[in-house]
Order: structure tokens, then C-alpha cells, then sequence
């Protein structure tokens, strides 16, 4: 990075030598800032000991109340009764969201990139108005000179709606978030090809009244999403049978009746075999099949070959576990699941492992059944008012040539890529603005998201954490954590619609502001307020609360609202006539889109490179207490896990001499050596071909005081990525690693 | 009266939620804990088995740190909860070094601390923080002296186990298994 225009900066405070590069700016505009909290009929409850709240440590959003000790501090946050997504029931993360709101490393003042005398790059703390100035005046230039169509927005969470807003209001499109091309995108595909409807968040999935499950490396108990986790204990409490498969002794593994150890990026043919014992077993929903699906007889022909034993060859899963477990799907149908996952960017084959698994639910008739995939329904309430947005001129998809026309979602790594200078491509985007992603750990292949955050003239970056992304921006935002704001109503899917309710508990520590207040400042700045219509965002929900019966006083009361589902049933009625979103109107079995689109209409297996001698396949999950990167320096969650392992089969240890605790760089394929040594866990729980690792450690930035240097980042690891030709997944299970008992 | 807790191992997941949830519903420092998880890994690849714990007090029948606490701080309470009085303890030790399950620790304010059973939410009948917070619902609190409480029933149809029974403890803390 020696050369580069944008040397990382640990967040930290300018000393008077620092020249302040924005200061010129300054006396160019006179705006004010917007006053934060109206005085009023909604003036912040102080007194109250309990205000209700929805979770922001990730993105299950679960409603709760947060409750203040008798010096009026928060001491706890607690599960709503009535949120169907929690049940009353926090999780770790949720309950340790307090943690938060007390990280004493959180940021606390606007800070600008300055550059001093001696060429050093350091922040400068700066007033609200300086920032605004600075952006604005950066962002106009850059509008100017490029078009509104070469902004950006990386997002994940609440602020996303209103800069999201924002950038729509200047003419740009180019909104993404990692938890599509990184995540789940290739999910949605594979499920809106076969059932012409995406699963959403959360998943439809009848846990509940399960009575098969199968997990495809899918974690359920470490990944902890609230419902799921609690509704499968609920499943094994009434004897459901639950089916693993994982290299990897999981949780969920350990709670199955059947774990398939399976090696590593051959999930596909088992997949393909289970369809073929349930075809030519006559296993599958005839009925079912023959009423709502198209393209049947093709895909019985397509797998007429695709037998166990071929599959025992490829997956080493023997050829009678295979039909032994089709068998139990088949007698619990519909009432199974093929559980969709939610992290499966894997190998770029991810849309194609996806259609299979969406397959297997259609031939076992369990969508839109009992057991199997409920109708979910979602409130509707009014959207804020604004002016039509203006039509870009193009977006990150004209620099794609062509490619991804079907991901429903814009690619956080194909704006990345857009953003890199490129001979090829069409490239244009100059600012990027990132609310609450630390990009750095989240987008695969490190090189090339830095050299696209190099490539800008402007990137903002708006969090509560001085995340290593901060340590890139010209200009850092602090935002106050989601427990002393108010934020859009939480609206999602379930069995029963419900609308809830954040609102602050706390006024703001430090200097640091809600993310509404800044978009609606800059968009005031930026000559868009009409996309803003409301002085405070408490008027805003009180419209919005109004238009549905209710009013923000009640729902300050009441935290969740229970509404009036659209469709009465869970379930598809005996015989129901339904009409599914797909060009012949059935379930596809055979995908005509796909086709139309110059993909494999039905899923083929491929093999993937295989880790060469001396290493093994990076294996990277959830651990439950944490999320993602971003509860690492959380004091109440370190305190649950402060570091990663990576995990070694014994005989891997004992060939490499390993023990536990022992300290180890990882190195991968393309000789990415790990910034930090990782203590290995010596453990039987993983095969012998592969590591695994939680995602989310290895902080670099020593502003993280308790996360900082904590065991090894997986995201450093994965510089091979393997990208999904239909929808652009980044498939990120193709590295593998190695152990260095040195760095040099 | 005599409270009791039964955790299913079928069910825990392991996720520390009861431990996070114990520290603010009672205040315990960062850094401590007054429950926390145990898990065991049995076997070899592919044939394994694993178990989650989630471990806090046994309050047990017959303590060894009432029986050595020389000062009366730690005593037996209601429904044969083992508690600590606060200002008679001196931070001695001896009911640390006694108990066989590792279960208390020194409070940085002086005095020894452990788990309560949450016996101030249970007198307004409420469960422990824990059971009250697990997602997976896998702990069963109550009075085993009543046949109808949810422990009670749980004990009766379920196969269980205790930590070093061998101890003589009498431990109040169930694992179903």
C-alpha cells in the first residue's frame, strides 16, 4: 500500500501538526444541521425503565425490550412476547447487544482524512458540519464531473433504507449488500427458477411441524437464527428426524439421526442421487407432482443414471444411507424439508446446488404444505411519500457485459468490480458510501476490493465500530448504536404479519447521530430534501403508523402489532388451483428461464479442485455467540469467545506435529500467509481433508482493543473465488490452506 | 419446597445465551460467570457423539461449602436453595476450594458469588434468567416436591443423570439424557 492514496488509518485523533485538507470547504456553504430530536409529543420517554426495541446485531431483527437499572442505564434487553421471530426469546447476541451500547471503543466524532506536512495520512476529528461540507462538496464534484450513476451504496442494516433514499433521490441505483452475492443470493435464484418466489427472511420454513429436516451444511445451533434454532428443538422435542450433512461434526450433526460425513463440494450428487431414488422408488408426491410441477419425465430422464453408487463414488456417503435417508424424507412427506441454508456461496455451482435442493422439496411436495414451507405474509404499510426517483442512465450492470442478468439483487462484489479501472469494462463509480459492512472482511479476494477503494474519489463510511473499513474512508460517521435511535418500522414475513418498533432508549453517547438524521442532512445539502418530507423521522413513523390504525404513541406502548394476514391459510389447500410465478405457471422442474438463459435447465454435478498434498480445504461457519466481524469487540460477547481456532483432525495433527493451543499461520494456495498466528483446536468433530474456522476474527485494526490480533481472519484466506455464471455468487469454499509454524 | 433445574442435553445447543443472560440480569462482572457451558466430544471420526452442558450451582442437598464456611455466610435458603449472605462473607475461600463442581468464584467487590437460582425472579413467579432467555428451551426449573411442575414431569419420563454423584453431594442440577 506504500504507494497508494489511501494508507489505512488506525482511527485515532490528530495531533495539532495535521494539516485540515477540508477546512477550505467550510466557508462555502451555510446550512445548518437539522436539529436531531423534536421537542414534543414524542420527546424521548427518559423515565420509562422498559422501551421497545428490534435487535440490530443481525439481521433476524428480533423484537425485544430494553430495560434500564434504577440509575436509568441499561441493564438488559429481553424478547417480545408477542415477535414471532423471537418468541420472548433473545439469543447471545441479542441479549449481549448491550454490549454495544458500552463498547468504549466505539466512534465517537465525525473524522476526516487529512494529510500532514510529512505526507502522513491521519483523521481529524471534525464537527457534523465540517463532514456534511466535506461529502458534499466531494459528492457534488464527483456528480458533477462522472453522473449521479457513479455512486454507491454498501449496506447492511437499518441505515440502509435512508441512504439508500438518498442515492436513489441523486439518480443512482447501485444499492447492494453483501448478504446477496455473498450469501443467500444464489438461494433466491435456484428458488424463484423452480417455485417462482424467493424465501426471504425469514425462511417460510415449517421447523414447527417438521417431521424430516435435512441440513446441507447448514448450522442450525451455531448459526442462530432465533426461530429456526428454536423451532427445530421443538422438532426433535416431538421426534422429528433430522438429517445432517457436513464434513464437519456440527451441532445440528450431534442432534440428528443421520449425519452424512460428506467430503467437501460434492453435495450436489448426492443431491441428484436422492431424486433418483425417489423417482425411481416411486417415493415422491405423485400427486403433487402431476398438479403443480412441469418438466417431470425430463428430469426422470435426466437422473435415471445419477444412482447412490455413482453418487458413494463422488460424496463417500455409502449407497444404502443414501436411500435409507430418501426413504425417511419420503415417509415424513410433506412434512420435510430440504433446508434451504442461507449462506451457500460455495463453489459457483451454488444457483445449481440450490435448484436441486429446491427440487427435492417440489418431488416431496413440501412447499406450501404443513411441515414443510408455510405461506408467509408481511404487513403493508405505506411508504414514506417522496417525488418518482429519476431514471439512471446506467448502472453496475452495464459494466457485467451481459453477465448476471438474473441475479434479482445488485452484487456487492460486481459494483466492487464496477469500481475497479478496467480496460473491458464500463467502469464508472467514483463514490461509495458503506453503512454498517465492514467490506474488508466481508468481500472475498482482499486485493481487489482494495484496489477498488483506491479507484474513488470519495468513500464514506458510516458505523458504530471503527471496523477496518473506517481505516480506508475519507470520511467516518459515527453512528449511535440501536439502542439510542429510532429506525424504520421492522416489517417481515412470518406465519402472522406483525409491524415493530425501535426506539431510542438512551439519547446518543459521544457525538454520534442516526443514520436517518444523516441521509436526511445531506440530502437537504445535496438539493433533494422533497425525498425527505418529514422533519423528524418520529413524524415519519407516526404517518406511516397512522395509516395502519395505529399511532407511534401506541406502538411506543406496545413495541409489536399483530396484523390481519391477507391470505387466511398457511398452506396450499387440498387440490388448490395455484398459479406459480414462472414462465408455465408450475413449479419448474425442469426450468425453461434457466434454459432461455443458456443455463443447464436441471442441476449436473461437476467436481471442483481438490486441495493439493499438505493442505487442506478452509471450511469457515458461525459461532452462536457472534456475528459475522461485527460483535468481535462486543465486551458481553469477547467474553462468551474472543478468539477463533481452527480446527484439525487429529491425523492431520499428528502428521504436522500439532497440538492444541499451539499457535500456527495459515497459508493459502496463492500464498496469503494470515497477519495473525491462529491456535489450532486438535478435535475429531472435522474430516481430515479439510479446517474449519469461525468467520469474523482476526481484527487489524488496534482500535478494536479486545478484538484486535484475536485469532485468524478466514476472509484473508479466500482469494480464490469461484463466481456463480448465473447469478454471480462469489463461491468461497475453493481455498485451501496450509500450516507455517513462522509468518516469514 | 425443593427447586431443581433439569438441562436436556438433547437439546442445548451450547450458544452461552444463559450465560449472557445471567450476567445482566444479576449483574455479574465481565469476566465472570455464575453458569456457564460444558462440552464433550466422544469418539472417532465419523462415529461421535457430542454433548452440551449447560452448568451452573447443583444447590445441593448436602453442601460441603455450608458445611465449611466458617463464618454462616453461605447457608441453605428457600425451597433448599444454597445462598451466600453477602456482608457475612469474607472471601475466605474454603467454599470455593469444597465445591466439587467449581461453581463459585470471588466477586471483585470481596465477597463469594454464584448462581441464585434467580430466587428474586421466581418469587414473582417468574423462571430463571437462564431458562427464561433459552432459545431452545432445553431448561426445566421448579418445585420437585410437586408432582405437576414442569421438572417434576420432565424427571419422571426422561433418563438423567447428576455431576459427581460419587461426591455425595445430593445435586439439584439434572441432565437429561
Amino acid at each position: 500500500m506504500g504507494k497508494s492514496r489511501r494508507d489505512f488509518i488506525k482511527i485515532s485523533a490528530l495531533g495539532a501538526a495535521g494539516i485540515f485538507a477540508g477546512s477550505k470547504f467550510i466557508m462555502a456553504h451555510n446550512h445548518k444541521v437539522i436539529p436531531e430530536n423534536l421537542k414534543g409529543p414524542w420527546a424521548m420517554p427518559q423515565d420509562l425503565m422498559r422501551t421497545p426495541t428490534y435487535c440490530e446485531v443481525c439481521f433476524w431483527k428480533c423484537a425485544g425490550w430494553t430495560y434500564k437499572n434504577d440509575e436509568g442505564q441499561i441493564q438488559k434487553i429481553i424478547g417480545h412476547d408477542d415477535d414471532p421471530n423471537s418468541n420472548g426469546r433473545f439469543c447471545p447476541r441479542g441479549t449481549g447487544g448491550v454490549g454495544m451500547y458500552y463498547d468504549e471503543d466505539r466512534l465517537k466524532t465525525p473524522l476526516i482524512r487529512v494529510k500532514g506536512a510529512d505526507g502522513k495520512q491521519t483523521f481529524k476529528k471534525a464537527s457534523w458540519d465540517e463532514a456534511f461540507d466535506f461529502i458534499q462538496d466531494k459528492l457534488e464534484k464527483v456528480i458533477k464531473t462522472h453522473g449521479p450513476e457513479c455512486l454507491a451504496l454498501f449496506t447492511h442494516g437499518s441505515g440502509g433504507t435512508y441512504f439508500g433514499n438518498l442515492l436513489k433521490a441523486l439518480g443512482s441505483q447501485n444499492i447492494t449488500a453483501p448478504s446477496y452475492a455473498q450469501c443467500r443470493g444464489p438461494r433466491e435464484v435456484g428458488f424463484i427458477a423452480t417455485f417462482g418466489d424467493g424465501l426471504s427472511s425469514p425462511e417460510p420454513t415449517d421447523i414447527r411441524d417438521t417431521r424430516c429436516m435435512v441440513l446441507i451444511g447448514s448450522h442450525i445451533g451455531e448459526n442462530m437464527h432465533n426461530g429456526h434454532v428454536q423451532e427445530m428443538s421443538d422438532a426433535i422435542d416431538k421426534g422429528a428426524t433430522i438429517i445432517t450433512v457436513d464434513p464437519r461434526f456440527s451441532t445440528a450433526a450431534s442432534k440428528s439421526k443421520f449425519w452424512l460425513p460428506i467430503k467437501p463440494s460434492t453435495d450436489l450428487a448426492l443431491l441428484m442421487a436422492w431424486m433418483h431414488v425417489l423417482i425411481y422408488e416411486e417415493r415422491y408426491d405423485k400427486k403433487y407432482v402431476e398438479q403443480y410441477t412441469f418438466g417431470f419425465e425430463q428430469l426422470k430422464a435426466h437422473v435415471k443414471h445419477m444412482t447412490p453408487e455413482w453418487a458413494y463414488g463422488i460424496t463417500t456417503i455409502k449407497p444404502q444411507v443414501i436411500r435409507e435417508t430418501a426413504r425417511e424424507m419420503s415417509y415424513a412427506s410433506p412434512a420435510t424439508i430440504i433446508h434451504p441454508g442461507r449462506h451457500v456461496t460455495w463453489y459457483g455451482d451454488d444457483t445449481q446446488r440450490l435448484r436441486a435442493v429446491a427440487i427435492l422439496n417440489a418431488l416431496l411436495g413440501s412447499w406450501g404444505r404443513r411441515g414443510g414451507f408455510y405461506i408467509p405474509d408481511k404487513a403493508k404499510v405505506p411508504g414514506v411519500p417522496h417525488p418518482p426517483y429519476p431514471k439512471p442512465r446506467k448502472t453496475w450492470r452495464d459494466a457485467m457485459g451481459g453477465k448476471y442478468e438474473l441475479a434479482d439483487l445488485a452484487l456487492a462484489n460486481g459494483v466492487c468490480d464496477a469500481t475497479v479501472p478496467s480496460a473491458t469494462m464500463d467502469c464508472n463509480i467514483k463514490a461509495w458510501i458503506v453503512n454498517g459492512t465492514n467490506l474488508i472482511e466481508t468481500l472475498p479476494n482482499r486485493p481487489n476490493t482494495l484496489a477498488a477503494i483506491n479507484a474513488l474519489d470519495l468513500m464514506v463510511v458510516v458505523d458504530t465500530m471503527p471496523m477496518e473499513i473506517t481505516g480506508y474512508a475519507d470520511v467516518v460517521l459515527p453512528e449511535c448504536t440501536y439502542l439510542e435511535r429510532y429506525d424504520s418500522l421492522r416489517i417481515t414475513q412470518h406465519r402472522e404479519p406483525t409491524i415493530s418498533l425501535r426506539m431510542p432508549a438512551m439519547k446518543p453517547k459521544y457525538d454520534s447521530k442516526p443514520a436517518w438524521w444523516m441521509a436526511k442532512n445531506l440530502a437537504e445539502r445535496l438539493g433533494k430534501g422533497d425525498y425527505f418530507p418529514f422533519d423528524s423521522i418520529e413524524e415519519e413513523l407516526d404517518f406511516q403508523l397512522k395509516k395502519v390504525g395505529t399511532s407511534l404513541e401506541e406502538m411506543q406502548r406496545i413495541g409489536v402489532k399483530k396484523m390481519e394476514r391477507a391470505y387466511d391459510d398457511l398452506y396450499y389447500k387440498d387440490g388448490e388451483e395455484v398459479e406459480f410465478n414462472t414462465n408455465t405457471g408450475k413449479i419448474e422442474l425442469y426450468s425453461t428461464s434457466l434454459e432461455e438463459y443458456g443455463f443447464d435447465p436441471m442441476p449436473k454435478f461437476t467436481a471442483h479442485p481438490e486441495p493439493p498434498a499438505g493442505y487442506y480445504r478452509l471450511i469457515y461457519g458461525r459461532a452462536p455467540m457472534h456475528t459475522f466481524s461485527r460483535t468481535a469487540n462486543n465486551p458481553n460477547l469477547t467474553d462468551l469467545m474472543d478468539e477463533n481456532t481452527v480446527w484439525v483432525n487429529p491425523k492431520v495433527a499428528k502428521e504436522w506435529g500439532l497440538e492444541n493451543n499451539q499457535e500456527v499461520y495459515l497459508q493459502n494456495q496463492d500464498n496469503v500467509v494470515s497477519t495473525f498466528p491462529i491456535k489450532v483446536r486438535v478435535t475429531e468433530r472435522i474430516r481430515w481433508d479439510s479446517v474449519y474456522m469461525v468467520h469474523g476474527f482476526g481484527h487489524a485494526n488496534k482500535k478494536l482493543s479486545r478484538a484486535f490480533g484475536r485469532g485468524a481472519s478466514d476472509t484473508e484466506m479466500i482469494t480464490n473465488v469461484m463466481t456463480d455464471p448465473i447469478m454471480g455468487g462469489t463461491g468461497m469454499r475453493g481455498n485451501f490452506v496450509t500450516f507455517r509454524f513462522n509468518k516469514a | 419446597m425443593r427447586y431443581a433445574m433439569a438441562v436436556d442435553t438433547k437439546k442445548c445447543v451450547g450458544c452461552s445465551d444463559c450465560v449472557v443472560a445471567c450476567q445482566t440480569e444479576n449483574d455479574v462482572p465481565i469476566g465472570y460467570c455464575r453458569d456457564w457451558i460444558v462440552e464433550v466430544t466422544d469418539g472417532t471420526y465419523p462415529q461421535l457423539e457430542l454433548e452440551h452442558r449447560s452448568e451452573r450451582c447443583n444447590h445441593c442437598e448436602n453442601s460441603p461449602c455450608v458445611r465449611c464456611c466458617p463464618t454462616g455466610a453461605s447457608h441453605y435458603s428457600d425451597g433448599g436453595t444454597v445462598m451466600v449472605t453477602k456482608n457475612k462473607c469474607i472471601g475466605c475461600g474454603a467454599c470455593i476450594a469444597s465445591c466439587p463442581y467449581d461453581a463459585r468464584y470471588t466477586h471483585p467487590k470481596g465477597y463469594v458469588d454464584k448462581c441464585t437460582f434467580c430466587i428474586h425472579r421466581v418469587k414473582k413467579g417468574q423462571q430463571p434468567a437462564c431458562v427464561a432467555v433459552c432459545p431452545t428451551k432445553c431448561m426445566y426449573f421448579g418445585d420437585l416436591d410437586d408432582p405437576n411442575s414442569e421438572v417434576s414431569k420432565v424427571i419422571k419420563k426422561r433418563k438423567y443423570k447428576t455431576l459427581i454423584p460419587e461426591a455425595g453431594t445430593k445435586p439439584q442440577l439434572y441432565f437429561l439424557i
